[in-house]
């Protein structure tokens, strides 16, 4: 089936990507709205050998994958928004004891027990380094299902680089759409890395998987190492889309995930009325695209964040672009999803107040 | 004139110093998992899974791989071990009574409920050693902590558990007993249980609940703690072995549900 247009569900297809890019662990908790991934995986793990295992709570499914990471598998949970806060205390572990792993969260309406409707109000606890002490995670954003299929492929191996946990940050819409996609070849699972803990053999030292630094100065010098990385991830792992900015836009729209994909509606509705607007669309959250989006706002002086949330994305523009742009938001909160005959009349206003 | 070898170490223990204070019996349960891990040749295919605890350095003095799980989270970061390694590799998590039964309580449970093919070791001291000696959820009634400084009432703040007994009512179970590091001759027959459940690990899951010393957290000296344990301590936790492989609790009455719980289309079945 490589090669080929084939209409899956988006958090299936998110499943199924995993499986091809060699995952053959997943550890996991019911939740909506992302619970077609742990049932595509229920039954697809046993078909390739691998394993499926529900876990008593988001609690123990993260530290589950924390085990399974240490042996050097490539393993994976996925989640949604509540859940997340609950795996916040493992993933903090996975970053400190320098362990690789993939984490979904299908974000959905917050706080607290909020709703199951599509919301992006996580963006800031997960690019703000989610969960207790000093430390980044890479997260991925995609907006169509063809681009889930396509970050979840390289997911296991970023987190592999880097020994630290990617995380792929969707919404419920991303979820529950249909759409085609062509996935890619199926990888061999691949062999197990030279510093997992799997057993001892005679003529090598014990592997300890840890994050206890009881010397605050050899804590200091493993955070520096910690960072060493985030440093590199800042310097090559940054992607951002611009699109319909060739013809240097005064207006640009920035938005992730599948509010970029409806603000794309919007975008060719306002140039259908001759409004000169473009879109900006971070597909990495952290670490963040800044010269992508510097290089945009060299000509649009003004831009407008468009999120589901009461924004949050729109820090992250206004701390890279500082006072001299107008950075406006608008943005439906609680799992309202924004419509594109709202997104055009926010984008009429900023060309009403240039 | 030459020099006999009265007590040699262990050779799947290290050659380091342990922390622990005197008169602590962490030492002992160390040592008594390292001979069984050298007497039954793993060494090369064991991970170990240290708890949040004083046991959390237990891989500076067990020469084996190791993890170093959150507190509570041992049985789930051992269950993530055992589902990814070989089948052959033997896995172990070691924890205190305030890492297993209070914030860990969850993840023991269930790994125990789904037969999770590893072996813990329980060192139940009625205390958290490390933060300082407060109440732990084996502290015994009336017994004086930091925070239960008029004496632990169960009535306020719970009774203690009994971390065997609960797991006996699961089926899943292959080998639970409770041992105690007070003597000599406790001291060997908890080597024998730890053997047995190392034995049995690939069989399903299995637990050895020692009983344990802290003369620091209780404030008394080693010997009298000794002491103190087996007035105080063995009397409220039967010294028994709970579970052997084959023996079935009293609720794991064979139980036949109807399990079309949802219409998924034609079952071979004759509707009735």
């Amino acid at each position: 089936m490589t090669g080929e247009r084939q209409l899956f569900k988006g958090a299936e297809a998110i499943a199924e990507a995993a499986i091809r890019a060699g995952c053959r662990h997943f550890f996991g908790y019911p939740i909506t709205p992302q619970n077609e991934i742990p049932e595509y995986m229920a039954k697809r793990m046993p078909e390739v050998g691998g394993t499926y295992l529900q876990a008593e709570s988001e609690l123990a499914s993260i530290h589950m994958v924390f085990g399974g990471a240490s042996t050097g598998a490539r393993v994976m949970t996925s989640s949604s928004s509540p859940g997340l806060s609950l795996m916040a205390e493992g993933a903090s572990y996975l970053v400190g004891a320098e362990l690789p792993a993939v984490i979904v969260n299908i974000m959905r309406g917050g706080p607290g027990l909020g709703d199951i409707a599509p919301a992006q109000g996580d963006w800031a606890m997960m690019t703000r380094g989610w969960g207790h002490g000093d430390k980044r995670y890479l997260v991925l954003c995609p907006s169509t299902v063809q681009e889930a299929v396509e970050l979840m492929a390289q997911a296991f191996d970023l987190a592999e680089k880097y020994r630290n946990p990617v995380v792929l940050l969707g919404d419920g819409l991303l979820g529950q759409m249909m759409e085609p996609v062509v996935f890619p070849e199926a990888i061999a699972v691949p062999d197990p890395p030279g510093w997992a803990a799997r057993g001892k053999p005679k003529d090598r030292r014990r592997v300890i998987i840890r994050s206890l630094y009881l010397d605050p100065a050899q804590l200091e010098t493993h955070v520096d190492g910690l960072f060493a990385k985030f440093a590199a991830m800042e310097r090559d792992e940054p992607r951002a889309e611009s699109w319909c900015c060739q013809d240097r836009p005064p207006v640009v729209v920035c938005a992730f995930g599948t509010v970029a994909r409806i603000a794309r509606t919007a975008i060719a509705q306002a140039r259908a009325e001759g409004l000169p607007v473009g879109l900006w669309r971070p597909i990495t959250a952290w670490p963040f695209a800044a010269p992508s989006l510097r290089e945009v706002a060299r000509h649009a002086n003004r831009l407008l964040c468009i999120e589901m949330s009461k924004g949050q994305l729109v820090d992250d523009v206004r701390a890279v672009l500082g006072p001299d742009h107008a950075v406006a938001f608008w943005g439906r909160a609680g799992g309202v999803v924004p419509t594109v005959e709202d997104m055009l009349a926010q984008i009429r206003a900023q060309f009403a107040q240039a | 004139m030459t020099e006999a070898v009265a007590f040699a170490r262990t050779p799947v223990l290290t050659d380091s110093y342990m922390h622990y204070c005197p008169g602590c019996t962490h030492g002992t349960a160390h040592r008594l998992v390292a001979e069984v891990i050298d007497e039954l040749g793993i060494q090369d295919r064991t991970v170990g899974v240290s708890p949040v605890g004083c046991a959390v350095l237990a891989y500076n003095y067990i020469d084996v791989d190791f993890l170093e799980a959150a507190h509570g989270r041992a049985p789930a970061a051992a269950t993530g071990l055992r589902r990814t390694l070989p089948a052959d590799r033997y896995v172990f998590a070691y924890q205190g009574d305030g890492d297993l039964a209070s914030i860990g309580m969850a993840e023991i449970l269930h790994a125990a409920n789904r037969g999770e093919k590893i072996t813990v070791v329980f060192i139940n001291n009625a205390i958290y050693g490390m933060t300082g000696g407060q109440m732990a959820p084996t502290t015994l009634p009336g017994m004086r902590t930091t925070t239960s400084p008029q004496g632990r009432d169960s009535a306020d703040s719970g009774h203690p558990i009994r971390v065997c007994e609960l797991l006996d009512t699961l089926v899943a179970p292959v080998f639970l007993a409770r041992g105690t590091l007070s003597s000599a001759k406790g001291v060997l027959k908890a080597k024998k249980l730890l053997r047995r459940a190392f034995e049995l690990q690939h069989q399903g899951f299995t637990l050895v609940e020692l009983l344990s010393t802290c003369p620091t957290g209780w404030g008394l000296t080693p010997g009298d703690s000794l002491a103190w344990l087996d007035r105080n301590m063995t009397p409220f936790f039967p010294i028994r072995t709970f579970r052997e492989p084959g023996a079935m609790p009293p609720q794991a009455d064979p139980y036949r549900p109807d399990l079309r719980v949802r219409d998924d289309g034609p079952t071979d079945e004759p509707e009735e």
